[in-house]
């Protein structure tokens, strides 16, 4: 599904991500670990395209097609979808308008029938069930005055309603306390399946007991240095990311 | 000087050439003649005018204005100028300056209401408006408001008895069509809203593209002990139009007034809202919002004057500018002495959508009593890049993204309008007006 191969990019002079390359299949969970200013948002935000970065050398295809050359509305509707460290408040901006507005641009790019508003509303009915989300958060305006376990789930609530094929999952336990933290990996957990994978970008390992990976890659200096299943999360949180640079000195010095 | 350039030519022209409504009585000839020697002497206001800052009227200056539309009385108006009639139980309807009883719709006004026009009333009653119209040139004059007093032929006189409440809104509609020549409409207006009484007014611009007029519109505004106003403004004046107005309005003790505007249309537009708030515990709430596209030039000056204890005013006001465009908004709170536990404040915020447009803001403070509120802020800016792209991460395109953005940043105006029907109106007027920015 999503093939990344020894991308390069760069903000401003500083190169950040410096050979990455990563295969990532339909229903798999992989999880990008790594210390602060490894790349891993970079990476995250590569993908979803946000300017200002400058991707220099490498290429990812997504079904086969670049996905580099699309613009983030035509990445959104092709099926990756990025889940926010830091979601924006958006004042003035209905919670429900917006979900209905993305859904139907997305359905429209793909060549698809706009859903009318009721529709839309029964759509929106069903995911607040599955989803436990306080219904009453979708009439107030997306993210403002959310706390940060309200706009975390909100994330995942939009993610439930867009029903991306790609997940990318940035830092979203960042800020979260341990029943927040729940909360949103139960959210994630359900939306699970054989169609749909996930990139779950963290630097701690807590997580991932929540939301468990088939494979978990460790990124340092701006390329994967080590891949595994798992248990690799356990041993770096038991050890710490200077284990890594240690067992793996020719690629992290490289 | 002043009276040598095209525009003060077509002016003096147009007093010699019209009669004008109550022309022969002594003491309205005397108080025309008056101004239209203080016009001569003051010309236009220019930008050293702390009032008329950012707003130059060099190229107005160079145009010439015919005195009226002689059809302006028998123009047939097509239906679309009006208000949905869904909206408009009342309407008042002014074509090319000139009134239309044909149009106008008064007989669902309660008891205790009464509307004429400033002809009417001059030609059959003038002795009850001559406080408003026999006066001699201050220092609160300006060219225009002089031209007015020397020129007007034409207005709303409006008044609401003691205690009657007026629940559906009366909707007061200018509507500019293209005549022979582009014209100066001066209209000279008087609201009463009577103690205890309430009144909506739903003031209404609109007109077509390639007019050119000029309309001059000055009026009072007297809200009365414990009344209350509502006064929506949606501004949509033809592309080609000049709009002029300046509102005088006096709250009295326990008096409110909610006003709402929507500054859409208009080539170089203009609002001055002089309020005073003089009775104690008067209140003064105005929201507001300007989308400008092209060359547009719109310029709100809100001048709030506090006398009245314990007298309170919020100002919310947003300013949109695009291609060209360029917006001004001066917010001035002065609390006068005596005005003591006065609560005033002005928030202002702009949105550039192009690196040629331009925004002005001016916050003024000024405090002269004790234990006094008093709040401003004002910014100018650009959509934010962070808010655009997660729109866009979610399937949004660019312009869509823009788009909701941009409304949603000027729908704080209407947040709180009422009626329901008339606040969708508004909404759905604001989104139509969006396609055109940031094309």
């Amino acid at each position: 599904m999503l093939k990344i191969e020894n991308l390069h990019a760069r903000i401003g002079a500083k190169e950040i991500l410096k050979g990455l390359s990563l295969e990532v299949k339909s229903g798999e969970v992989h999880a990008i670990m790594g210390p602060n200013g490894a790349g891993k948002s970079t990476l995250g935000n590569v993908l979803a395209g946000r300017s200002g970065y400058e991707v220099t050398a490498g290429t990812v295809t997504f079904d086969g097609k670049s996905l580099l050359d699309l613009e983030p509305e035509a990445r959104a509707a092709a099926g990756v979808f990025m889940a926010f460290q830091y979601p924006v408040e958006i004042p003035g901006v209905n919670n429900t308008y917006f979900l209905r507005a993305a859904l139907n641009a997305q359905r429209k790019a793909r060549g698809g029938q706009e859903l009318d508003s009721m529709q839309f509303l029964k759509l929106v009915r069903e995911k607040v069930k599955e989803m436990g989300m306080t219904p009453e958060l979708l009439n107030r305006a997306v993210n403002e005055g959310f706390s940060g376990g309200e706009k975390k789930r909100n994330e995942v609530f939009q993610m439930a309603v867009l029903e991306p094929r790609l997940a990318i999952l940035d830092e979203t336990d960042s800020g979260l306390d341990i029943d927040a933290l729940k909360q949103v990996a139960a959210g994630v957990n359900s939306l699970r399946s054989a169609k749909r994978a996930f990139l779950v970008i963290t630097h701690y390992q807590r997580l991932l007991d929540y939301i468990v990976p088939d494979f978990v890659h460790v990124l340092a200096d701006g390329r994967i240095v080590e891949s595994g299943d798992a248990q690799l999360a356990r041993e770096l949180e038991a050890h710490g990311y200077a284990w890594v640079r240690e067992r793996t000195p020719a690629e992290a010095g490289a | 000087m002043t009276t040598s350039v095209p525009f003060a030519q077509s002016m003096h022209a147009a007093a010699l050439q019209r009669r004008l409504p109550g022309s022969g009585l002594a003491w309205l000839d005397a108080a025309r003649a008056e101004a239209l020697q203080a016009f001569a002497a003051r010309g236009l206001p220019d930008q050293r005018n702390e009032l008329w800052k950012y707003t130059s009227l060099r190229a107005l200056a160079q145009r010439a204005y015919a005195a009226s539309d002689a059809e302006a009385s028998t123009r047939i108006v097509d239906a679309a100028w009006l208000p949905a009639p869904a909206l408009r139980a009342s309407c008042a309807v002014f074509v090319n300056g000139a009134f239309r009883a044909d149009l106008s719709q008064l007989d669902a006004l309660p008891d205790g209401v009464t509307v004429q026009s400033l002809a009417s009333a001059l030609r059959e009653a003038p002795e009850p408006l001559r406080f408003l119209l026999d006066k001699r040139a201050d220092d609160d004059d300006d060219g225009f408001t002089l031209l007015n007093r020397a020129l007007a032929a034409d207005g709303l006189i409006l008044n609401v008895a003691l205690g009657v409440e007026v629940r559906d809104p009366l909707h007061i509609v200018h509507i500019d069509l293209a005549a022979e020549a582009a014209a100066a409409f001066h209209l000279r207006s008087l609201v009463e809203v009577g103690e205890g009484a309430r009144l909506r007014i739903v003031e209404h611009h609109a007109g077509e593209a390639q007019t050119g007029h000029l309309t001059n519109i000055v009026r009072d505004i007297n809200v009365h002990e414990e009344a209350h106003l509502d006064w929506t403004v949606i501004q949509q004046a033809g592309a080609d139009a000049t709009l002029l107005r300046r509102s005088k309005v006096r709250l009295h003790d326990d008096a409110a007034l909610d006003l709402h505007a929507l500054e859409l249309g208009g080539k170089l537009v203009r609002h001055e809202i002089r309020t005073e708030l003089a009775g104690a515990r008067s209140r003064f709430d105005s929201r507001g919002a300007f989308v400008l596209h092209g060359r547009q030039h719109a310029d709100m000056e809100l001048l709030v004057t506090h006398r009245g204890r314990d007298s309170i005013s919020n100002a919310v006001w947003r300013g949109v500018a695009d291609n060209r465009a360029r917006g001004v908004v001066h917010g001035r709170i002065l609390v006068q002495p005596g005005a003591d536990g006065a609560d005033g404040s002005f928030y202002n915020k702009n949105l550039l959508l192009s690196p040629d447009a331009e925004i002005d803001t001016r916050p003024a403070l000024e405090i002269y009593a004790d234990e006094v509120k008093a709040n401003h802020g004002a910014t100018v800016g650009q959509l934010d890049e962070k808010v655009l792209f997660y729109l866009r991460s979610r399937g949004i395109p660019l312009e869509t993204a823009r788009r909701i953005l941009v409304r949603a940043f000027c729908s704080i105006a209407l947040e709180d309008m009422r009626p329901m029907p008339l606040r969708e109106y508004c909404e759905a007027l604001l989104a139509e007006q969006l396609p055109e920015v940031s094309a």
